[in-house]
């Protein structure tokens, strides 16, 4: 052959690839915080101190969620720092432990609801013919159904147990998750890497997991973190409704409807007054802190870069 | 508007850059992606820029412009064009001279055309938006571009929309609006490099025409020698960002002075003894195939492939040579005909075939960007099908991969790297390994070296040609290169349209006399003398 001519230096390791320096994970992500808006920042340390909260709760609350004292509708300050409710419970451990229930639902129902819609819009994605039909079909019925409402007619049928809850909203949420993971899949779909593997035969399962999903996981972090804020929002309105947590679980949707008549005593006593108050804003930091942090990690993702 | 220098003759210094910087930005840094060039042109020349990917050719050619893409930077040196500075000048300024007397022509037509809006409005949109032409002199002049283009109903193709129109016609559509303004400079970016041969010819016919006609000076960008060769007066080859040699044509075809650009030459000179054999693997028996139910894209195929051989199948895109692939494969089945491996007919859909037969057919692809996983290290994609097919795991399977690596020129510093840190070459090796794993009897290769430069297609094909002396591999080799045909084939297979022209021996089918289809593709193939494309003009006028 011609290995003769003039090409002898040619040495296909030799040829010049992007090589990138390898970092560790941690490395890599130290690069990317030390960039991170200081929006991002606010975000991240109020979610880390969420999640302290939550996880320690027990230690830090000085009182039982469930705890009756004698003294109902206390004043803040004293034993009780944010006074007692209507039943005589301490609303600064309630505080705590609502956080427990309202996060720690949410976030298991998020969870459940990606394991849903993902795992079906990845089969919609790659199969293409009669299930994805099928499947896309039940969830367009379903999307067109107010989900508050649709959520408030069946938890009203079934038992009010936390777990019909879970997956009541999980199921109404993932209709959302599967239309984007289908979305993104498809793209992903039909590139050659994934014919290569159904050429080789592989199954189902691999090509969903191993060829697939990696590419994907940057719109589905962000969605997760989005849907995350309306599960939240739908639990603690579902409780202000008295369909959600049920009593004596402390939550901030349920502590808001319990002590609002607290607000008219304002005029008399501000501190009072904002009883009802401090569970709301605790929702509303949590929302907020979670979505700066989605969108500075789309921004990152998305390709909306800067130009240099 | 920007007015013309009155005093403007052929011979003038149009354009002068020198020792122009240019960085790239990326992993975080600054890179220099053009290291110091000159570059000096005067009216009426026209200029070749050549070298590989990467080289910085399209880089240099937007500074030409005084412009610098997203994500790069014009560091230092200095850009004259007719006078002024184009570095100093601001981007307003700047922006009156692109498009009335700067113009640029991109590679993908079709992707530079906004699909909403008429072709004749495009052609005029920037000399009607310079105020250079009224508007209806303006398509008045159009018109007569695109009778001068050759293009087909010229009165009234501008009225349709860039979907209505070939990719070629596109191709001209753009030098039409280019030239629309009458510039002073034209920059061609790789114009060609997306269009068949037979198209490829018309297109390089119409443009040398007009900027022959118009006295325009032009830079031509492109990897191909061959059509640089007809385009341009003289050649700058570049490599890694710098300037390797720059001559005129001929003089740089015949006496090139420098190693690299002597082996950017010499390429194509591999060639392979031809061997007959009655021992046939493969044998696709009548077939016809349709995407859909409606459009028919494979009219009656039959092919036969001996055992040990490369077949070439050849044609131009839509010929359905990848369709055929894709029968082969059972990712399209037919709807009439089989396809016969080693005598026994194949299930026709791809979840009927067990895993041994699937083995048995392996692919590899034109772009190996997108054949490999992007999120997986080389030892995944290389080690999958020996776990998938062969039950390695572990050592024995972290052996063969090295084993494999090594059979593919490459080491086990490439083990834990991502597709994305590999060049061209090195990820179509990966690609051949990965197939190589499966242990397979025959190996489809689809377009597999048309994607990459020519030093590095030449590495390629004598990888696959060494792998089937030593293995004993058949290949099924579907390419619109005829070069790359001529190299490396047994037999050819020659389609059209869905249907087989012809298929035989390389020696019979490159030799007369040829079918008109096979006649029109053979003729078609840009040949290394500057002088080819004049004659097959004069050829063709005649007959």
């Amino acid at each position: 052959m011609s290995d003769t001519n003039s090409t002898e230096e040619y040495s296909a390791a030799a040829e010049v690839g992007m090589v990138r320096q390898r970092r560790t994970f941690l490395q890599r992500a130290w690069i990317e915080l030390k960039k991170a808006p200081i929006t991002a920042w606010f975000g991240m340390i109020v979610v880390i101190f969420y999640v302290v909260m939550v996880l320690f709760a027990p230690i830090i609350a000085p009182h039982g969620e469930a705890e009756v004292f004698s003294q109902s509708y206390a004043p803040w300050g004293g034993e009780h720092l944010l006074g007692t409710d209507q039943i005589g419970r301490d609303i600064y451990s309630r505080l705590i432990y609502g956080g427990r229930n309202t996060v720690g639902i949410a976030f298991l129902t998020t969870l459940l609801a990606f394991s849903i819609g993902g795992a079906l819009g990845l089969i919609a994605a790659i199969d293409r013919k009669w299930l994805d039909q099928g499947i896309s079909r039940i969830v367009d019925v379903l999307m067109a159904i107010p989900s508050l409402i649709f959520a408030l007619v069946v938890l009203a049928i079934l038992d009010k147990t936390t777990f019909n809850l879970v997956l009541v909203i999980a199921v109404l949420d993932s209709t959302r998750v599967f239309r984007l993971t289908r979305a993104v899949a498809l793209n992903v779909v039909v590139m050659d890497y994934v014919e290569a593997a159904r050429l080789r035969g592989e199954g189902l399962g691999w090509v969903m997991r191993r060829e697939i999903l990696p590419n994907i996981m940057p719109p589905l972090v962000a969605e997760f973190g989005l849907r995350f804020c309306f599960v939240f929002l739908t639990i603690a309105a579902l409780s202000f409704l008295g369909f959600g947590i049920q009593p004596p679980l402390a939550d901030w949707g349920s502590m808001v409807r319990e002590n609002g008549s607290l607000i008219q005593f304002a005029q008399f006593d501000l501190t009072a007054g904002m009883t009802p108050l401090i569970p709301a804003a605790a929702i509303a930091l949590l929302t907020i802190a979670v979505n700066f942090i989605v969108d500075w990690f789309l921004h990152k993702t998305s390709g909306l870069k800067d130009e240099h | 508007m920007v007015k013309k220098s009155k005093k403007s003759r052929k011979g003038d210094i149009l354009l002068e850059m020198k020792d122009i910087v240019i960085d790239g930005y990326s992993d975080e840094r600054w890179h220099e992606i053009v290291k110091g060039v000159d570059l000096t042109l005067k009216r009426g020349e026209v200029m070749g820029l050549i070298g590989e990917s990467g080289a910085g050719k399209s880089t240099l050619g937007l500074a030409a412009m005084g412009f610098a893409r997203p994500g790069c930077r014009l560091t230092s040196g200095s850009i004259m064009f007719d006078g002024m500075d184009l570095m100093a000048m601001p981007e307003k300024q700047k922006r009156q001279l692109w498009g009335s007397r700067i113009a640029y022509v991109a590679q993908s037509a079709a992707a530079s055309f906004n699909p909403a809006h008429k072709l004749i409005d495009q052609t005029v949109e920037a000399t009607v938006g310079h105020n250079i032409k009224a508007e209806s002199d303006a398509r008045d002049d159009a018109v007569k571009l695109y009778y001068d283009l050759q293009l087909p109903d010229p009165d009234t193709i501008g009225n349709r929309y860039p979907h209505q129109v070939s990719g070629g016609q596109l191709q001209r559509m753009m030098t039409a609006m280019a030239m629309s303004p009458r510039p002073d400079l034209i920059i061609f970016d790789e114009p060609t490099t997306a269009l068949d041969v037979t198209t490829q010819v018309e297109v390089l016919i119409a443009m040398r025409d007009i900027v022959e006609q118009f006295d325009t000076a032009a830079i031509y960008i492109t990897h191909d020698l061959s059509v640089v060769a007809q385009m341009a007066d003289f050649i700058k080859v570049l490599r890694y960002g710098e300037e390797v040699e720059e001559a005129e044509t001929r003089k740089m075809l015949s006496a090139p002075e420098q190693q690299y650009t002597k082996s950017l030459w010499s390429v194509r000179s591999l060639e392979k003894e031809e061997s007959r054999s009655d021992d046939i693997v493969i044998s696709i028996k009548g077939v016809d195939a349709a995407y859909g139910n409606t459009v028919k894209v494979l009219h009656d195929v039959n092919i036969d492939v001996p055992r040990g051989s490369t077949v070439a199948v050849v044609g131009e895109s839509g010929s359905g040579k990848s369709t055929t692939a894709r029968v082969i494969t059972g990712l399209l089945p037919p709807i009439k005909g089989d396809v016969q491996f080693n005598g026994e007919a194949l299930p026709r859909q791809l979840k009927e075939r067990s895993k041994d037969q699937l083995r048995r057919i392996q692919m590899i692809y034109q772009m190996a960007d997108t054949a490999m996983n992007p999120r997986h290290t080389v030892e995944e994609i290389i080690g999958r099908p020996l776990t998938f097919y062969q039950g390695l795991t572990g050592k024995k399977r972290a052996d063969r991969v090295s084993e494999l690596l090594n059979l593919i020129e490459l080491d086990d510093s490439f083990l834990d790297r991502l597709p994305n840190e590999m060049s061209g070459g090195q990820k179509q090796r990966v690609c051949i390994a990965r197939a190589l794993a499966a242990d397979p009897e025959v190996i489809i290769c689809d377009e597999v070296t048309s994607a990459l430069d020519q030093i590095v297609q030449e590495g390629i094909l004598q990888l696959l040609m060494r792998l089937q002396k030593e293995l004993g591999i058949t290949y099924l080799f579907i390419t619109h290169d005829i070069a790359t045909v001529r190299a490396i084939s047994d037999e050819i297979v020659v389609m059209f349209q869905g249907r087989v022209v012809e298929q035989g021996l390389k020696s019979e089918i490159l030799s007369p006399p040829y079918p008109d289809y096979t006649q029109l593709l053979l003729s078609s193939v840009p040949e290394m003398d500057p002088d080819w494309l004049t004659n097959l003009q004069k050829e063709r006028a005649a007959g």
